[in-house]
C-alpha cells in the first residue's frame, strides 16, 4: 500500500471515469494532427508525451535494465473548467475517426463538486430529459367512414393561425358599424421561431434565422415570424421591411429598447407584435441573463452598456406591483407606442397559477394572446436547479387553461401560444400539432430551431448544453467571431426554409386523414389519444392502448 | 351517406311524393331513419290561421301524452287542433311509439304583450322544457318543433315504408316545402333527436357527410349558453345552429352563412372589393369554420330554401326546376324523381363558392358566389 500523502488527491479530485463524458481516444489511428485539441471549445483535451518504461528482464544481473519509450497522445483534463462536454467537436474534425466523446455509464462524481468557489451549477440549453407527453400523443380520429380521404399533397390546405385579439362577433360587428377601434390582428404560421435574443445568439445566426423567415415569407408563401427574446435587434433590422416579421421582446431589464425607441420614428413597417417576457419556462422566476463572456462590442451597444459585463434582467418588472397591474399597463403602453396597430401580449412560465393570468387577460380588451412556456423550454444561461426542477409541464398547462376558456366559450378571442419542449427529441409537427389540438393557436420553438437549422449539438442528454459562457462549437450562440464565422447564414437560412416546408407537409400528413384542410384544427381533442390512461383523464382526451 | 330532398312549390304537395323520390337515391342509406320537415301546411281537416304554433313529436307513453297536454294546458296553450295521424303502428321498427303528435295551438294570452323576439324566446324554451320533461322520463316524450307553420317528423326505419306506417299518402296533409332525409347509420347510435333536419326557432338545416371539426365548432356553441344550442347527438346539428346563429343572432343576411362557415381565404380576401370586413367576419367566426365534406340544405321561416358546399366540395348536391317549383337533393337523380318536367340543362350544381337560393316567390334560382360583393351595410 502506498503512503496516502503520495498520492496527489484531495476532495475535489476527479478522475476521468467521474466526468459526465469520456474522450475515447484511439492511438493506432491518430495522426497527431492536434485539429481535435484546437476545436474543443473547453481545451478539455491536449496533446501530451509520455514515457513508458521497458524493463530488461535478464538472468545476468548485469544485463537487466530498463530502456524507454517515448509516445505522444491525447488525454483528458479532469478539472471541472475543462471537463468534455460531450460536443463531438473532436471527431467532427478529426479526418481519421479516432477520438470522440462518450457518455459516462457509471456515476457522475462531478455533479457532486459543481459548486465551485460557491457558485452552483449554471448551464445554458435544455432540461436534459428525454421524458415527453407530447412524443405518446397520436391522431388517431382517420376520417374513414364517410369521407373520402384528403390527399395531402393534392388538396388546398388553409393552416395559419391568428395572433391578437379576437372580439367576440356581436362586438366586432358593432364596432364595425360604428367605425370603432377593432384589435389588431396577424396571420402568421402556427410554428414560430422562439425568443432567442440577438446576444444569446450569434450575428450570423440571427442574420440566417431572419433571411430564411423573410424567404419562407416572400418567396414560399409560409407566413412564419420569428420573436427576438429579450435585447432588440440590430438597428438596420428596425428600419428594414422585414421588421414585419419579427416579434419584439421587452422583457424586465428592458435591453434594447433604447435602440427600438429611436428607430420607432423610421420604422417602414410594423413588428409582427410585441411579447411582453414575464417568465421563462426553463428558469421560472428567474430574469434573463446574457453572461459577460457574451456582451461583445456589438451587444453592449444595443443594450446600450459596458463591454464584457454580466447582464442579468430582474425577476420582475421593478416598476410595477403585481401582474394585473404590469400587464394592463404594460400592455396599453406598448399598444401606444405604435397607436394600437400591434398586438401585445404577455408571456409566462407555466405555472399552477397560469389560469389566473389567462383570466386576467381575458377582462383586458387589449391583451392579444398568451404565450406559457413549459418547463422544458430551453435557455440560454440559468441554474441547474431552475432548469431541471423548476416550472410546469406544457401540456396539461395549456389543457386546462384551454378547457377554462372554452368554458367562458372565450377560446377564439384569446389565442393561447404553447413553448417548451417542442421538438425536443425530434417530433416537431407532431409535438406542435399534438400542442394544437390540445387548444393552442400555435407553437414557439427555439431549440429546435437551433438544431434543426444550425446544426446546434445540445441534447436531452447533456451534451454541449455551454450556451452560457459564449463558447458555442458551432458558432449559434457565441459572439467570438473566431467562433461564428464557422457559421455560414446563407446555409442556417437554407436549413430554415427546409425546416418550415418540411413541418408544412407534416402538418398537411397529420390533417389530411383527420379530414381537415380549411381551418387549424385548434382543440380538436377527439382526435387525439395516449396510451397513458392518467394523461389521458387529466388532458381530458381518449385513452387507447 | 344521408341522402337529402327538399322540394319547395307554390302549390302545396304531399310529402309523401318527396318520400317516393328518396327511393330514386335509395343505394345511398340503410333505412335507419327518415326525418321531414315540413313548411307552408296545408290541412285537409282544419283551416291553418297562418301564425299559430304546431307542436310536433312523439308521445312513446300514454302517461307521456297526458303530462305534454297537461304542460301545454297549464302554460296558456289552448288546443285548436290535434292531426291524427292515420298510423299503422305494426308497420313501425320501434315499439314504444304511443303517439305521432301534430298540434296546432293558440299562443298563450299572457304573451299577447311579447314582441316578436320575445315570442320566439318562448316558443323555444317551451319546446325545450318540454324535451327535457321527456328526457328527464326515460325519454318518453320526444319533442321536435314547436313553431308556426312547421310539422318534424322523425322516425327509424326505411323512408317510404314510415311514411305508409303514418299514412302521409292520404293527402290529409300538404306542404309548400319539404325537407326529407334518409339516415344512415354511421357514427351515432340511433337516436330520433340525431336524425336531421335539425330545428331551432323556425330554421331548420340537414346535411350529409361528416363533419370533421365538429367537436371545437360544439365547443363554441356550447360556450354562449345559449339555451336552444343543446343536443349534439349529430354532428351535423351544428350546421342549424351557426345558420340560426348568423341570422338571429348576429343578424347577418343569409349570403353571411356562407363567409362563415367556408370563408374565402387570404389571397380571396385581398381582392374581394369587402375583403376587410369579411376577413374581420372569418376571424371572429373562425371557431364556426366547417371542414366538411358536407352538403347543407336549409330552409327559413320565410319559405327561403338554400343550399351551400364545404369549401373542398367533396359532397355533390343538385338543384332544379322550374318557376314555381324547385328541387334540391344530394344526388341528381333524386332531383329527376322530385320535378321530372323540368328542363335540366338548367340544372344547377353548386360549387364551393356558391350558395343556392330560392327566395320565397320561388320565380328563379338566385346563384350567389362568394366572390360577389357582399349585400351589406356592414361592410361599407
Amino acid at each position: 500500500m502506498v503512503a496516502t500523502r503520495s498520492l496527489s488527491v484531495n476532495p475535489r479530485s476527479l478522475t476521468y471515469h467521474d466526468l459526465p463524458w469520456i474522450v475515447q481516444h484511439r492511438e493506432d489511428r491518430c495522426t497527431l494532427c492536434g485539429r481535435c485539441t484546437s476545436v474543443c471549445p473547453t481545451g478539455a483535451i491536449y496533446l501530451t508525451y509520455r514515457r513508458q518504461r521497458l524493463p530488461k528482464m535478464a538472468l545476468n544481473t548485469s544485463e537487466r535494465g530498463n530502456s524507454f519509450r517515448t509516445f505522444v497522445g491525447i488525454r483528458q483534463h479532469t478539472d471541472l473548467g475543462h471537463r468534455c462536454i460531450g460536443c463531438g467537436m473532436c471527431a467532427m474534425a478529426c479526418p481519421n475517426e479516432a477520438i470522440g466523446p462518450q457518455p459516462n455509464a457509471n456515476d457522475e462524481r462531478a455533479k457532486f463538486l459543481d459548486t465551485e468557489k460557491g457558485e452552483p451549477a449554471k448551464r445554458g440549453g435544455r432540461r436534459n430529459s428525454r421524458e415527453s407527453i407530447l412524443d405518446q400523443i397520436i391522431f388517431n380520429r382517420i376520417s374513414m367512414l364517410t369521407d373520402p380521404a384528403l390527399d395531402a399533397g393534392r388538396h388546398e390546405f388553409y393552416m395559419n393561425t391568428l395572433l391578437g385579439r379576437v372580439l367576440p362577433p356581436e362586438e366586432y360587428l358593432r364596432r364595425q358599424a360604428a367605425g370603432e377601434w377593432i384589435p389588431p390582428t396577424r396571420e402568421i404560421f402556427p410554428f414560430i421561431i422562439g425568443s432567442m435574443s440577438f446576444g444569446a445568439l450569434s450575428p450570423n445566426m440571427w442574420l440566417g434565422l431572419l433571411q430564411g423567415v423573410a424567404y419562407l415569407n416572400e418567396v414560399m408563401g409560409i407566413p412564419v415570424v420569428m420573436a427576438t427574446g429579450e435585447g432588440g435587434c440590430p438597428p438596420w433590422v428596425l428600419r428594414s421591411p422585414f421588421l414585419k416579421y419579427i416579434i419584439l421582446q421587452i422583457a424586465s431589464g428592458y435591453f434594447g429598447w433604447d435602440e427600438i425607441i429611436r428607430a420607432l420614428p423610421e420604422m417602414q413597417c410594423d413588428p409582427a407584435a410585441i411579447e411582453i417576457k414575464y417568465g421563462q419556462g426553463a428558469k421560472p422566476g428567474d430574469g434573463g441573463l446574457l453572461m459577460w463572456f457574451k456582451v461583445s462590442k456589438l451587444i453592449a451597444r444595443l443594450r446600450g452598456v459596458p463591454q464584457g459585463v454580466d447582464l442579468p434582467s430582474p425577476p420582475v418588472h421593478q416598476t410595477l406591483y403585481s401582474i394585473e397591474e404590469s400587464v394592463m399597463k404594460m400592455i396599453q403602453t406598448m399598444s401606444t407606442a405604435w397607436n394600437f396597430r400591434v398586438p401585445v401580449y404577455p408571456k409566462i412560465s407555466g405555472s399552477t397559477s397560469a389560469k389566473s393570468v389567462l383570466n386576467n387577460l381575458v377582462r383586458n380588451p387589449y391583451a392579444s394572446a398568451l404565450l406559457i412556456d413549459g418547463i422544458d423550454g430551453g435557455t440560454g444561461a440559468a441554474y441547474n436547479v431552475s432548469m431541471d426542477a423548476t416550472g410546469h409541464h406544457i401540456a396539461s398547462n395549456l389543457r386546462e387553461c384551454y378547457l377554462d376558456l372554452a368554458a367562458q366559450g372565450k377560446q377564439n378571442e384569446i389565442p393561447l401560444f404553447a413553448a417548451g419542449g417542442v421538438g425536443k427529441n425530434g417530433n416537431v409537427t407532431q409535438n406542435g400539432m399534438a400542442l394544437i389540438m390540445l387548444g393552442a393557436s400555435g407553437v414557439h420553438m427555439g431549440k429546435y430551431i437551433m438544431q434543426a437549422a444550425a446544426g446546434c449539438l445540445g441534447s436531452e442528454r447533456n451534451r454541449c448544453n455551454v450556451c452560457n459562457i459564449g463558447i458555442c462549437p458551432k458558432g449559434i450562440t457565441s459572439q467570438d467571431p473566431k467562433l461564428y464565422r464557422r457559421l455560414d447564414p446563407d446555409t442556417v437560412a437554407q436549413r430554415v426554409v427546409d425546416t418550415f416546408m418540411a413541418i408544412d407537409t407534416e402538418m398537411k400528413k397529420i390533417m389530411a386523414p383527420l379530414g381537415r384542410s380549411q381551418s387549424l384544427p385548434i382543440g380538436m381533442s377527439d382526435a387525439i389519444g395516449i396510451a397513458d390512461a392518467a394523461a389521458a383523464e387529466r388532458l381530458k382526451i381518449r385513452y387507447i392502448c | 351517406m344521408c341522402r337529402l330532398a327538399l322540394k319547395t312549390a307554390s302549390d302545396p304537395f304531399s310529402p309523401y311524393s318527396v318520400l317516393t323520390a328518396m327511393e330514386a337515391m335509395q343505394e345511398g342509406y340503410d333505412g335507419s331513419g327518415l326525418g321531414l320537415l315540413l313548411r307552408g301546411l296545408n290541412f285537409a281537416d282544419y283551416g291553418y290561421r297562418s301564425g299559430d304554433p304546431i307542436l310536433s313529436g312523439i308521445a312513446h307513453t300514454e302517461a307521456a301524452m297526458h303530462r305534454l297536454n297537461g304542460f301545454m294546458q297549464n302554460n296558456g296553450f289552448e288546443l285548436k287542433y290535434d292531426h291524427e295521424f292515420d298510423t299503422d303502428l305494426r308497420e313501425i321498427e320501434a315499439k314504444d311509439r304511443f303517439k305521432y303528435f301534430l298540434q296546432v295551438y293558440k299562443l298563450p294570452t299572457a304573451w299577447s304583450n311579447f314582441d316578436q323576439e320575445e315570442i320566439e324566446k318562448h316558443l323555444m324554451l317551451t319546446r325545450l322544457a318540454l324535451r327535457k320533461d321527456g328526457e328527464e322520463h326515460g325519454d318518453d316524450l320526444t319533442v321536435f318543433s314547436l313553431w308556426p307553420d312547421v310539422a318534424m317528423i322523425k322516425e327509424v326505419g326505411w323512408p317510404l315504408a314510415v311514411g305508409d306506417a303514418l299514412g302521409l299518402n292520404d293527402g290529409r296533409i300538404k306542404a309548400r316545402v319539404c325537407m326529407a332525409q334518409g339516415r344512415q347509420n354511421t357514427n351515432w347510435g340511433i337516436n330520433l333527436y340525431a336524425c336531421h333536419p335539425f330545428f331551432i326557432q323556425g330554421i331548420g338545416s340537414m346535411t350529409n357527410g361528416e363533419n370533421t371539426a365538429f367537436l371545437p365548432i360544439k365547443e363554441w356553441l356550447l360556450g354562449m349558453k345559449e339555451p336552444g344550442y343543446l343536443g349534439y347527438q349529430s354532428d351535423s346539428e351544428v350546421f342549424t345552429h351557426i345558420l340560426h346563429y348568423a341570422l338571429k343572432k348576429l343578424k347577418l343576411p343569409l349570403e353571411a352563412y356562407k363567409h362563415i362557415i367556408t370563408p374565402l381565404n387570404t389571397k380571396e380576401l385581398a381582392a374581394h372589393p369587402q375583403g376587410d370586413f369579411l376577413r374581420g367576419l372569418r376571424d371572429v367566426c373562425r371557431r364556426l369554420i366547417i371542414d366538411g365534406p358536407n352538403c347543407v340544405i336549409a330552409s327559413l321561416p320565410d319559405e327561403t330554401c338554400m343550399m351551400v358546399m364545404d369549401r373542398k366540395k367533396m359532397r355533390p348536391g343538385t338543384v332544379g326546376g322550374k318557376p314555381g317549383e324547385w328541387a334540391m337533393a344530394s344526388e341528381m337523380c333524386g332531383v329527376d324523381a322530385m320535378i321530372p318536367d323540368r328542363d335540366r340543362s338548367q340544372d344547377f350544381q353548386p360549387m364551393r363558392e356558391h350558395t343556392v337560393i330560392v327566395p320565397p316567390d320561388r320565380k328563379e334560382l338566385k346563384i350567389w358566389s362568394q366572390l360577389d360583393p357582399y349585400p351589406l351595410t356592414h361592410a361599407a
